[in-house]
C-alpha cells in the first residue's frame, strides 16, 4: 500500500528495488525519494514512451544562478547517463557515471549546493579529468 | 473569528491553562523528567461534555477490529485496571465480514457514549464493499483527523527536534468511494472536493492552531493540476487564513512537501490538506518520529471522538509472525490522549509519560524499533512505573494536606 511505503521509505529506503505505480502517487515518491538522497539537485529521470524518450531533470531553473557558473550539472549529466543506458551504450555511461560519482566521493571540488566552493566548469574539468 | 458563530464552533482540543504542579523527580523510579501532573479536572472539547459518566466512571467504546488490535485492546483494559482509571469500556464487534447492522450497531454505540477506541479493520483489496473504517467515520461525521508527531528522545531517528500536527480532512476527497467503469479497462474515479468541508477543515486548523499556540499553518495542496478541486481547497484555506493575522500562512505542494520532509522537517508547524496527502504525510511523519507503533491519532466531528493508531494500521502492525511483538505505545498513547479528553488530566499526563518513560529512560523497546522486548513486557513496565508514580503522587498528597489541631 501507498501508506506503508512512505512510512518504510523514510526508515529504510534500501528494501526497496523498483517501484511501479499510478501517476500521482509517483510524483510524490519520486519526490520523496529525491530528498533522501540529497535533493533534486542530483537527481536524474527519464520519460519513456514507444516511440521516443526524454531525459530531464526535475530541478528549477535557478534564475538567480543562471549564468554565473555556480549550477551543479549532476542531475542533467546523470539524466545524460541513463539516456546512454536507454540507447544501449551501456559502457561510455558507466565510465561517465563512475567518475561523477568518484568526484562527488572525494569531496574535495563541489559546487555549492552540495557545500563546496567550486565553479561549474571546474567540476565539469575534474569530471573530464577522471575520465582520462 | 468574528464570521463564527459561537454554537458552530468545532470541539477542540483546548491547551490547558492551569499551572502546572512540579513533582519531585527521584532518581529510583526514573520518573519522566516532563511529566507535569495537574489536579483538577477539567472538560478538554470545547463547550462538549462527555455524556457517558455514571458515578464517576466513564463509558467508552472499544472496537478491538482485527490482527493485533484485539491484543492491544486487552492490554489497554490491563492498564487501566491496574491503575483504577475510572474508564469502562463498551465492547462492540467490528471485523471485514461485519453486516450492515452490525456497522450501524457500532455507529450508534460511538454515538451513544461519544467517545470511541479503535483499532484497524482490513480492508481486503479484492471485496467489492467499501472499506469499514471509512465508512464508520463518514457516518459519524468525524470530519478531521490530527496525528501529533513529536519526536521521542531514546528513539534513534535521523532528524530530531520534530515537532508536526498534520490536520487532514477526514471524509471526503480521494475517499469519497465513488468510482464507475463504462468502457471495459477504463476506470473513472472522482475526487470531490466541498466548499463547506474545505472551509470547515480550514477553519478548524486554524482554530486548533490558535488554541495551542501555534506559529505556522501550512496547506499542502497539488492545485497546479488539479486546479478546481485543489484550487478551491486552497481558496478555502487562504480566506480562512485572512481571518487569523497572527498566524503564518503558507502553502505547498504535495511532492515538494514530500521532499521537504525528509529533508529539513522542522520547518513545519501545523499541516492542514486533503485527504489523500493526509494519508501520506502521517506516514512520513510517523515514519521520522520512529515508526508506525509510535504515534497516535484521533478523529474529531462535531459530537464523536474516535482515537485509534495514527497511521491506521499500515502493514507494520499486522504482519507479525508470532504474537506479542508488535509495538503497543500507538494504542497506548492514543488510550491517553482518549482519558485526557474525558477530562481526567492526571491520569492521562501520568500514563502518557511512563509510556514515554519506558521507551527512554529505560529503554524497553520492541523489535521494530530497535529492541528486543515483547509487547507484554513493555506493557508490564508501563504499569510499573505509571502504578509506582501514583503512589508517590498519593503519599505526597497525603502528606501536603493540612493537619487538623483538634
Amino acid at each position: 500500500y501507498l501508506d506503508t511505503v512512505c512510512l518504510n521509505m523514510v526508515n529504510d529506503p534500501t528494501q526497496f528495488d523498483v517501484l511501479v505505480m499510478p501517476n500521482l502517487y509517483g510524483d510524490i515518491l519520486s519526490d520523496l525519494c529525491a530528498g533522501l538522497i540529497g535533493g533534486l539537485g542530483v537527481t536524474p529521470s527519464g520519460n519513456i514512451g514507444t516511440k521516443s524518450a526524454i531525459f530531464e531533470s526535475v530541478h528549477g531553473s535557478a534564475p538567480d544562478i543562471a549564468g554565473q557558473d555556480k549550477a551543479n550539472p549532476t542531475a542533467l549529466l546523470l539524466s545524460a547517463v541513463m539516456m546512454l543506458r536507454h540507447m544501449k551504450f551501456f559502457d561510455k555511461a558507466a565510465l561517465i557515471e563512475k567518475a561523477v560519482f568518484s568526484v562527488i566521493a572525494e569531496n574535495k571540488i563541489l559546487t555549492g549546493d552540495l557545500g563546496g566552493t567550486s565553479k561549474c566548469s571546474e567540476y565539469t574539468d575534474e569530471i573530464c579529468r577522471k575520465l582520462n | 473569528m468574528a464570521f463564527y458563530l459561537k454554537h458552530q464552533m468545532p470541539p477542540l482540543l483546548v491547551a490547558r491553562n492551569q499551572p502546572p504542579v512540579s513533582i519531585r523527580i527521584t532518581n529510583q523510579n526514573k520518573i519522566s523528567r516532563y511529566f507535569i501532573g495537574r489536579q483538577k479536572r477539567n472538560y478538554s472539547a470545547a463547550g462538549l461534555q462527555p455524556v457517558s459518566c455514571y458515578g464517576g466512571r466513564h463509558v467508552v467504546t472499544l472496537i478491538p477490529g482485527e490482527g493485533v488490535g484485539e491484543e492491544m485492546a486487552n492490554h489497554v483494559e490491563k492498564i487501566f485496571d491496574k491503575l483504577n482509571i475510572p474508564v469502562d469500556f463498551e465492547k462492540v464487534e467490528l471485523t471485514s465480514s461485519s453486516t450492515e447492522e452490525e456497522l450501524q450497531n457500532a455507529v450508534m454505540a460511538v454515538q451513544r457514549n461519544r467517545v470511541a477506541l479503535k483499532g484497524n479493520i482490513a480492508t481486503a483489496v479484492n471485496d467489492p464493499r467499501l472499506s469499514l473504517n471509512v465508512r464508520l467515520r463518514q457516518n459519524l461525521g468525524l470530519f478531521a483527523n490530527i496525528v501529533h508527531g513529536k519526536s521521542i528522545p531514546g528513539i534513534p531517528t535521523k532528524h530530531v527536534g520534530v515537532d508536526i500536527i498534520v490536520i487532514r480532512e477526514n471524509t471526503e476527497g480521494e475517499y469519497s468511494l465513488l468510482e464507475h467503469e463504462n468502457i471495459p479497462g477504463v476506470v473513472e474515479s472522482l475526487k470531490v472536493i466541498t466548499r463547506e468541508k474545505s472551509y470547515q477543515i480550514a477553519k478548524f486548523a486554524f482554530l486548533y492552531a490558535k488554541k495551542n499556540g501555534r506559529r505556522k499553518v501550512t496547506a499542502v495542496h497539488k492545485a497546479n493540476i488539479m486546479k478546481l478541486g485543489d484550487g478551491l481547497f486552497l481558496e478555502c484555506c487562504q480566506e480562512v487564513a485572512l481571518g487569523f493575522p497572527e498566524i503564518e500562512f503558507n502553502s505547498m505542494i504535495v511532492d515538494n512537501t514530500a521532499m521537504q520532509l525528509v529533508a529539513n522537517p522542522q520547518q513545519f508547524d501545523v499541516m492542514v490538506m486533503p485527504n489523500l496527502y493526509g494519508n501520506i504525510v502521517n506516514n512520513i511523519v510517523a515514519g521520522l518520529i520512529g515508526g508506525a507503533g509510535l504515534v497516535p491519532g484521533v478523529n474529531l466531528g462535531q459530537h464523536c471522538a474516535l482515537y485509534e493508531v495514527g497511521t491506521r494500521g499500515s502493514a507494520v502492525h499486522e504482519a507479525h509472525e508470532s504474537a506479542d511483538q508488535a509495538n503497543p505505545t500507538a494504542y497506548i498513547l492514543a488510550s491517553a490522549l482518549m482519558i485526557k479528553h474525558l477530562g481526567l488530566d492526571t491520569d492521562g499526563t501520568l500514563l502518557r509519560a511512563a509510556t514515554q518513560s519506558v521507551l527512554s529512560d529505560h529503554r524497553i523497546q520492541t523489535r521494530d524499533i530497535g529492541g528486543s522486548a515483547s509487547t507484554s513486557q513493555v506493557v508490564d513496565a508501563i504499569v510499573s512505573v505509571a502504578w509506582n508514580t501514583q503512589q508517590i503522587l498519593r503519599n505526597e498528597s497525603k502528606q501536603n494536606k493540612p493537619q487538623t489541631l483538634f
